[in-house]
């Protein structure tokens, strides 16, 4: 068997081990698809009064964009949690024994999460209806908006299985990625229309990955025409984000496997 | 015979720290090795590394004819290992855990539920397997986890301390379970800190201490080496006594320890059985009537006593580091421990 098929085979198992303990401790879950929601009702009720997006948007439509993509970046810390937690934990000494692929864990980890990923954007969308957003454009732009806020999701996750095999326990994992999550979401447009930034953060805020997922996927809803920059990742943030998706996934995945194999070696 | 499991020259530093210090050993094929150590001895360190878990700063490792530090994968599937702390995942059930063991050897989806199922039932764990495991026993989990070595029917197997923390009678049941599988012909690395387990199940035991092996021999050899058989008989009729002690005088050694007390007499020996014996007869004639009689061996613990210096302490906690963790370790300790609290 390729290397890449005892993955996907091995990560299967491990990827059904990890949702029957999400079907035995749901309480997880519960807090973790609660944030979104208070996000969006924090946002939108108490700041949301205070920013006026360009060409006269509606607060609170220009913002589900933006919380799509804070949600997914900031569910990637259940990935790294959840890793965190597997290398604490006894049966990792098992599956290290065992002749099975050595990516599996980690495959099957971040496999797992896009269901938890599915979950949460849908929560996240029935409360953007609650307050009042809607899809605008086709179905299938819809779609293509749901699929790249998906790969995007499964791509960070790798970023957060990184985190949670550099952190000595789970309870570092939560403030360790804050560190990358916090500037990368709110150096953003998700919350904030560039305008606002002072000048020297605008730059980052236009190159920044999580500007052009959100720009995408208000592209895609219909609920922001075409960003006011004109720096070309603004420009085409559904391309910019692919080649970040790819990025990601090239850089993270082979250094968490790495990664995995020297921790687990303690 | 072959040897299944060949190491040599096993070195492994944790910075000032040298768990492992150019450890050699080999168990032929069909056979128990027993490695005998206090805790921090370097027992873990050595599983670890014979089963892939750990690469050896020097040394070569070789099980069932796979070099293991070269094919890791392959010497995994020949393998199979229950460590110090049961691997098992606590929220799923007991049938989940095997079923998941099962499919990670690719056994396949039917053949992975069977297995499951046939060693829930021979491990006693039917009834619990579909609870998680969570929910178990210390007991019940190290069987779980032992079922899980076994999922693909391993020719070689690595034991390390299956007992430690269990109950009396889960280690008899654990001592059961063990020999069951030694009776079909599985080579057996077992580490243990209690002597009594190595008598019981090692063919052949290495004692180690400080990474390095300090002895090496069968459980007989062991104690024959640190000497000191005995005669232990027990008068019914303390008038007896004297006369007694002068029939077991013609084959004593050494010293003939008398307890008035209990009416009980030591005789060091050289001769075991045959002294016995003699022994024996001449009480007969002497017309002395005995409660008990006993040729006594020394045990393992006499045995490591006598090899380092120190007692052997089962249970003691390594990082009961400040001087709290070391008293309270001593107090439990028995009678000296309480000369030390008072
Ligand atoms: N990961 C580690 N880091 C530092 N020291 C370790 C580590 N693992 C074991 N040691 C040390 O190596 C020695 C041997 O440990 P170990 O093999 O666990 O002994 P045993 O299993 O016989 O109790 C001990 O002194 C222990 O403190
Ligand atoms: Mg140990």
């Amino acid at each position: 068997m390729s290397a890449l098929a005892a993955a996907i085979v091995d990560g299967h198992v491990v990827a059904k081990r990890n949702l029957i303990k999400i079907k035995r401790v749901p309480e997880v879950l519960v807090f973790v698809l609660m944030s979104p929601i208070m996000f969006v009702l924090l946002f939108a009720y108490v700041f949301g009064g205070a920013i006026t997006p360009p060409d006269g948007v509606n607060y609170r439509e220009f913002l589900i964009g933006g919380i799509f993509a804070q949600t997914v970046v900031f569910g990637a810390t259940f990935t790294g949690a959840g890793l965190a937690e597997d290398m604490s934990k006894g049966i990792i000494d098992r599956f290290r024994s065992l002749p099975m692929s050595r990516s599996a864990v980690l495959v099957g980890r971040t496999a797992s999460d896009v269901v938890y990923n599915v979950l949460s954007i849908a929560i996240m969308s029935l409360t953007g209806l609650v307050v009042g957003w809607r899809i605008r454009g086709s179905l299938l732009d819809a779609a293509g908006a749901y699929l790249l806020l998906l790969l995007f999701a499964y791509a960070f996750s790798w970023v957060m299985a990184y985190v949670g095999l550099l952190v000595p326990s789970v309870e570092v994992i939560n403030n360790a990625s804050f560190m990358v999550i916090m500037p990368l979401t709110f150096v953003s447009n998700a919350f904030v229309p560039l305008e606002f930034f002072p000048s020297f953060l605008q730059g980052f805020v236009e190159w920044n990955p999580v500007s052009s997922v959100t720009q995408a996927v208000r592209e895609l809803f219909g609920n922001a025409g075409p960003a006011t920059s004109e720096v070309w990742a603004m420009q085409n943030p559904v391309l910019y984000t692919l080649l970040w998706i790819g990025l990601i996934l090239v850089i993270f995945a082979p250094l968490s496997i790495r990664r995995y194999m020297r921790a687990s070696m303690r | 015979m072959t040897e299944v499991i060949v190491a040599t020259g096993l070195v492994k530093r944790y910075g000032d720290v040298t768990a492992l210090d150019g450890l050699d050993l080999a168990v032929p094929e069909g056979s128990v090795l027993g490695l005998l150590g206090p805790n921090g001895a370097g027992k873990t360190t050595a599983v670890r590394i014979l089963t892939t878990l750990l690469r050896p700063d020097a040394g070569t490792v070789e099980v069932a004819g796979v070099d293991v530090l070269a094919h890791p994968h392959r010497a995994r599937e020949r393998i199979g290992l229950s460590g110090q702390y049961a691997a098992v995942d606590e929220h799923l059930t007991g049938y989940e855990n095997l079923e998941m063991i099962g499919r990670l050897y690719r056994l396949g989806y039917k053949r992975s539920r069977v297995r499951a199922r046939e060693l829930l039932e021979r491990f006693d764990l039917a009834e619990a397997g579909n609870r998680p495991t969570k929910t178990y026993s210390g007991g019940m989990r190290r069987r779980l986890d032992l079922a899980g070595a076994l999922v693909a029917e391993p020719d070689v197997l690595f034991l390390d301390e299956p007992t430690t923390g269990l109950d009396p009678s889960s280690r008899t049941t654990m001592w059961t379970v063990i020999r069951d599988l030694l009776r079909q012909g599985t080579t057996l690395l077992l580490t243990t800190q209690y002597m009594e387990e190595a008598d019981q199940l090692a063919d052949d035991i290495i004692v180690i201490d400080h990474g390095q092996a300090i002895a090496h021999g069968t459980a007989d050899q062991l104690k024959s080496q640190v000497g000191g058989e005995r005669i232990e008989v027990v008068v019914a009729d303390p008038a007896d006594l004297l006369a007694a002690e002068r029939v077991v005088a013609e084959v004593a050694v050494g010293e003939v320890h008398v307890d008035e007390g209990t009416n009980a007499i030591a005789v060091p020996v050289g001769g075991g059985p045959r002294d016995l014996m003699v022994a024996l007869r001449g009480l007969d004639v002497a017309g002395v009537e005995l409660l008990d009689v006993a040729l006594r061996r020394p045990t393992l613990d006499d045995v490591f006593l006598s090899l380092t210096g120190h007692v052997a302490q089962p249970g003691r906690e390594r990082l009961a580091g400040g001087p709290g963790g070391e008293a309270a370790t001593t107090v439990a300790g028995g009678p000296s421990g309480q000369e030390v609290a008072s």
